[in-house]
């Protein structure tokens, strides 16, 4: 369970949260929805640690664990793993490597053995194919000359690979045409176990047709305003955000 | 005049103990390169081409100096210049730059010159091998001269190895001539493993014929102090090179490079790729000139040097020049000093790979584009291994000792 | 079409340099030849206090242990320093050498305004238009500063630096030679020994100069050189633009323009310096011209304090120098853009250094370098960030052009970095202009001299964006005159 507890946090002493409070169950697929600079990446990029988001205030609990108090590694080691809005490109990374590294590392934390090189590649086959990524690109550098689809396409598939146990998805819609969009949820559906959970944060109803959130947060200027079932979604596609604003008054 | 002092009384106690070690050609040039040495001295800083070495503070201490002809077996196609043929004999001292003080110094004291000789229209199926083991309880300076004659439509790789097998202080200033006939194809690769007490100078000089093609790439992963002087002199129309380096250095390594790419005829092609990663206190430079001469039209040129800098205390100086006086041209070069891509960290963390091992896939990733250069599979592969043991630090040469702690 | 092509060449060779006239005026000129006794006469004919004038005798005196520098890539003639006359005035007429420089209102020989006016200056005040404030030198002393007052009103200096010193002096005091010191160089210590005129200009906090400042020079006497001195201080959050421009006439032997630039940019503060050099290049067999050796530099002292150096160079025989910044303001900003046009036998060695040593200091260095003729042109570049400077950055682009074959064109860049939070990046071409291109204008009806100057002034274009409106055009005409006769 995810627990955020008046969340305040800043980026170069700007501060973009005012006090988020958010309570994840396992299980449950939230969405978190909102215009351009409500604090909604800001909101992902803290829950995993990046070094630019300062936190000023609150908590951030996981399975009762003080997630703050952990390095962004040890976070991932966790099960929390965020599908990035804008994946990085790392030249001169191979995607083998990169992801070999990242798993041997999350059974260290869990005191396994390194996985013998065999099966790591049996497993990587076995996951490409479920978000039909070409394995050309699984021979290639992280990201490297991907096209947009297909660097979302990669990060659902690392998910596939590292079986977290919460998972951000941090605008994977934006950049995607319909078949993309369709291929990267029914992968995501596909590899969600009943008990993990997933935040998904999107500007847009056409994701959570595919994910069907049990509970919609709206966030404006960085607090959760409005909170409601999966119609509330639905009203947003319809009507925009205004009304939410003049609903409390902003 | 006090570094060069050593080296002059010296080589006036031994002239003749030298000579008679060695053979007519190398005594043909060396009373010369005595007078040239004597009246030069050791080149100071402000010479441009030696701007970023240490010369003096590197040969002044009091070095044993090595005199041994060359012994042990020798590879396919080498011989000591004594017993090669006349033709490729005639070449030695005829490329390099004589005017160059530590050429000079070279040529002055070096007894016996490797020479590999491959005839005309031969392409050498294995790549020729050349180790060079420094070994020796006492401080030694060692003078290595290697001459490399490539006949027309020959084809060789020439693999050259420096290392150390003991603790002692070693300089080493080598030369290295190469001469490519017409049509000759060579890829060579100079690769320095030794620690830290060894100084190493090494001066390559290269003459390419018509239609000849080099692949050069120079690979320092371990040392102590170094400098390289590449001279390659496009002589020949369609002659192409390609001159790459990588270089590790951390501690208080120096590692120093020096290149001109002289395009002195029309179409030939030069491309440079120079890659350094500095840690600690480690200097680096890069100076890089690429000539293009009035009527060497249709050239093309590129050159890049790219720095990653992981401490405050690393230097890096980086000089890539053009000098162009033909117009139908196309020359470029880039210079890049940087850190470690903090998004690509903060991916790899969120993946669950920790800093340090993140920062060292980062590292093996930059100096990766260099070694995929290398035309040579095997090669290729061993440095892969090569290189991501250096940067976990396993490469260390002198296990145990207090300096690499 | 024969005639046509001859008609087409006369008018080429007698355009070829504009501003190549001497005016007629009595001209107050001492010997030549330089000695302590010369820096001496110079300073009491400018009626100077003590302390400039030990300022002089100690930079001439440090001047006498230098040997002129030759490390760069130039083929420079010998300069004969007695050979050349260290001051001459020419509003100073009928008064000879030695008469005491009584300082007044000076009136300004009619034939000298007729000079400015053929270089199409605005000194009258009723060209106030135009909208600039003008400090004229001709030859070594300011002529006339206008708009004085209405500069006044806001508490801006801008004068000549003589006047400086006998209005200003502690302002003077504090900051010349503080950019500069006399031991920078050969020539900085050669222009503080003798420097006769050049403008200061002083921008108090909070201000910001409502008009674009001008300097003219013009070398006009035989056998002088030209030593001005320029002085800013841009005080915190205070801002300016300063041009400056300079023409010397035909003159068949080299004259010396040896400069000092000195620039202070405070808090917050900003400066754009915006050069248009059109020295005599020398005629086509490469005799005469100006040898234009100044030495330009900005300290950026303040924190987030920006300074832009901007430069159009297509005249003078030979062109060395380096406007540099200096970053030590925190989060400091310094720019260098640059054209430099080399035709015929003229030669430049010009770029820029940046010297990072506050923190998250920034510079761009954009140089355009055009070769024709028998031309050298070379970008030289120094990038240092010292280990204190965290978080510096810098770009440099430097391209560079050649037209024909027989003119060379040189990159010498030089990237000294002590941090490893630093990011430098340095990048370069060199190309021509290609016959696809040239037929391609040919075919739409553009001859080929006028599509070569089309395509170089694209190219300068990012450099000819950076100047103010007046000047661009000024200098985009320049491009085009100074490649005549390189094609073809």
């Amino acid at each position: 369970m995810l627990q955020i507890n008046n969340l305040h946090a800043s980026i170069n002493g700007k501060e973009i949260l005012k006090g988020i409070n958010l309570t994840v169950k396992d299980g449950e697929v939230h969405a978190v929805m909102g215009l351009n600079g409500a604090g909604k990446s800001t909101l992902s990029n803290v829950i995993v640690g990046h070094p630019a988001y300062e936190v000023t205030e609150g908590s951030i609990t996981w399975n009762g664990k003080d997630l703050l108090s952990l390095k962004p590694e040890e976070r991932a080691h966790e099960g929390i793993f965020l599908s990035f809005q804008q994946p990085v490109e790392i030249p001169g990374v191979s995607m083998v490597n990169f992801m070999r590294a990242a798993l041997n590392a999350k059974r260290k934390y869990q005191g396994l053995e390194p996985m013998p090189a065999g099966d790591f590649l049996k497993l990587m086959r076995e996951k490409r194919s479920i978000v039909e990524l070409d394995s050309k690109l699984t021979s290639r550098s992280v990201n490297e000359g991907f096209s947009g689809g297909e660097k979302k396409r990669n990060e659902i598939f690392q998910m596939a690979m590292l079986e977290p146990t919460m998972t951000i998805l941090d605008e994977t819609d934006s950049g995607l045409d319909v078949d993309a969009l369709r291929i990267v949820a029914e992968g995501f559906n596909k590899l969600r176990r009943p008990e993990s959970s997933a935040i998904v944060i999107t500007h847009y109803q056409r994701l959570l047709d595919y994910l069907k959130p049990d509970v919609v947060h709206v966030l404006i200027d960085g607090r959760i305003v409005k909170t409601g079932g999966p119609e509330l979604a639905t009203e947003i596609e319809s009507r925009g955000f205004d009304w939410i604003k003049e609903e409390i008054g902003l | 005049m006090s570094a060069e002092k050593q080296y002059i009384d010296f080589f006036g106690e031994v002239r003749d103990t030298i000579a008679a070690r060695s053979c007519a050609e190398m005594n043909e040039q060396r009373e010369s390169a005595f007078e040239a040495f004597s009246a030069q001295g050791f080149p100071l800083q402000k010479v441009e081409r030696y701007r970023y070495a240490k010369v003096d503070a590197d040969f002044s201490p009091n070095y044993g100096i090595a005199l041994a002809p060359l012994t042990g077996p020798l590879p396919p196609y080498c011989f000591r210049i004594a017993e090669a043929d006349s033709h490729a004999r005639v070449l030695y001292n005829k490329v390099a730059d004589a005017t160059d003080s530590i050429v000079a110094l070279n040529t002055m004291l070096c007894v016996d010159t490797l020479v590999v000789h491959v005839p005309k229209g031969i392409r050498v199926e294995h790549p020729i091998q050349i180790s060079n083991i420094l070994k020796g309880d006492q401080d030694t300076m060692v003078s290595r001269r290697i001459l490399v004659v490539m006949e027309e439509q020959a084809e060789a790789d020439i693999i050259i190895t420096d290392r150390a097998a003991s603790q002692s202080r070693f300089l080493t200033n080598q030369v290295i001539e190469v001469v490519m006939k017409d049509g000759s194809h060579l890829n060579l690769y100079e690769i320095e493993e030794t620690h830290l007490l060894c100084t190493r100078y090494n001066s390559v000089f290269v003459q390419q014929g018509r239609d000849s093609s080099l692949h050069h790439t120079n690979l320092t992963l371990f040392n102590g102090h170094t400098r390289n002087r590449l001279d390659v002199l496009l002589q020949g129309d369609g002659s192409e090179v390609t001159a790459n380096g990588c270089i590790i250095a951390d501690k208080m390594q120096r590692v120093d490079n020096n290149t001109l790419i002289d395009h002195q005829v029309p179409a030939c092609q030069s491309s440079e790729l120079y890659k350094y990663v500095l840690d600690d206190s480690a200097v680096g430079a890069f100076a890089g000139k690429v000539l293009v001469r009035e009527g060497a039209q249709k050239t093309s040129s590129k050159e890049t040097n790219a720095n990653l800098c992981a401490t405050s205390s690393a230097r890096m100086y980086s000089q890539p020049m053009l000098e162009i006086y033909a117009d139908d041209v196309q020359c470029s070069h880039g210079s890049t000093v940087g850190q470690m891509d903090e998004a690509a960290l903060f991916y790899m963390r969120q993946r669950g790979i920790d800093e340090k091992e993140a920062r060292l896939l980062l590292k093996a990733a930059f100096i990766t584009e260099v070694i995929e250069t290398i035309p040579l599979e095997s090669l290729r592969d061993r440095l892969h291994v090569l290189v991501d043991k250096r940067l976990r630090g396993e490469l260390s040469k002198c296990e145990g000792c207090k300096l690499c702690k | 079409m024969g005639n046509d092509k001859n008609s087409f060449v006369r008018e080429v060779a007698e355009k070829k340099y504009e501003y190549g006239f001497t005016t007629n005026v009595e001209t107050d000129i001492i010997e030549k030849g330089l000695s302590e006794d010369v820096v001496r006469l110079i300073s009491r004919k400018k009626g100077e206090p003590d302390w400039l004038l030990q300022f002089r005798l100690n930079a001439f005196r440090y001047w006498l242990t230098l040997e002129q520098p030759t490390w760069g890539h130039l083929k420079m003639p010998p300069i004969d320093y007695q050979a050349i006359s260290y001051y001459a005035d020419p509003t100073r007429k009928g008064q000879g050498a030695g008469s005491k420089g009584q300082e007044g209102e000076k009136e300004i020989d009619p034939e000298l305004m007729k000079t400015f006016d053929k270089l199409g200056i605005p000194l009258e005040e009723r060209m106030a238009l135009a909208g600039t404030a003008v400090d004229a030198v001709m030859d070594s002393v300011s002529v006339k500063t206008t708009f004085r007052e209405k500069l006044q009103e806001k508490g801006i200096i801008f004068c000549s630096i003589s006047e400086a010193v006998r209005e200003h002096p502690d302002l003077v005091r504090e900051y010349l030679g503080s950019v500069v010191p006399y031991k920078d160089n050969f020539f900085a210590a050669l222009n503080s020994a003798v420097f006769s005129d050049g403008s200061f200009v002083y921008i108090p906090k909070g201000v910001r100069c409502p008009m674009e400042l001008s300097t003219y020079f013009r070398i006009n006497a035989r056998g002088t050189g030209q030593f001005e001195r320029t002085l800013i201080v841009c005080d915190d959050d205070a801002y300016v633009s300063y041009l400056e421009g300079c023409t010397a006439p035909m003159r068949d032997e080299n004259q010396l323009h040896a400069a000092i630039v000195e620039i202070v940019v405070k808090e917050r503060a900003e400066v754009k310096y915006s050069t248009v050099q059109n020295w005599y290049p020398g005629d086509s067999e490469g005799k005469g011209g100006v040898l234009n050796l100044v030495t330009k530099r900005g300290h950026l002292r303040g924190a987030n304090s920006r300074l832009s150096w901007t430069q159009v160079e297509t005249g003078s025989a030979i062109t060395w120098k380096y406007p540099s910044c200096v970053l030590s303001g925190e989060g400091s900003q310094a720019e260098f853009y640059s054209v430099a046009v080399t035709n015929n036998y003229q030669q430049a060695d010009t770029g820029t250094k940046m010297i990072h040593i506050g923190r998250n200091t920034k510079s761009t260095i954009i140089s355009k370098g055009i070769s024709a003729g028998k031309s050298q042109n070379a970008y030289r570049g120094l990038v240092k960030v010292a280990s204190t400077a965290d978080g510096a950055r810098n770009y440099s682009s430097c391209d560079s052009l050649l037209l024909g074959s027989h003119c060379g064109a040189h990159t010498f860049p030089y990237m000294d970095v002590h941090n490893d939070t630093a990011v430098v990046e340095h990048e370069a071409t060199t190309s021509k202009i290609s016959e696809d291109q040239l037929f391609y204008c040919n075919q739409r009806g553009i001859s080929t001299e006028e599509a070569v100057s089309l395509i170089v002034n694209g190219y300068a274009k990012e450099v000819i964006n950076k100047l103010p409106m007046e000047f661009a055009v000024e200098a985009q005409k320049l491009l085009g005159v100074s490649l005549e006769g390189s094609v073809g």
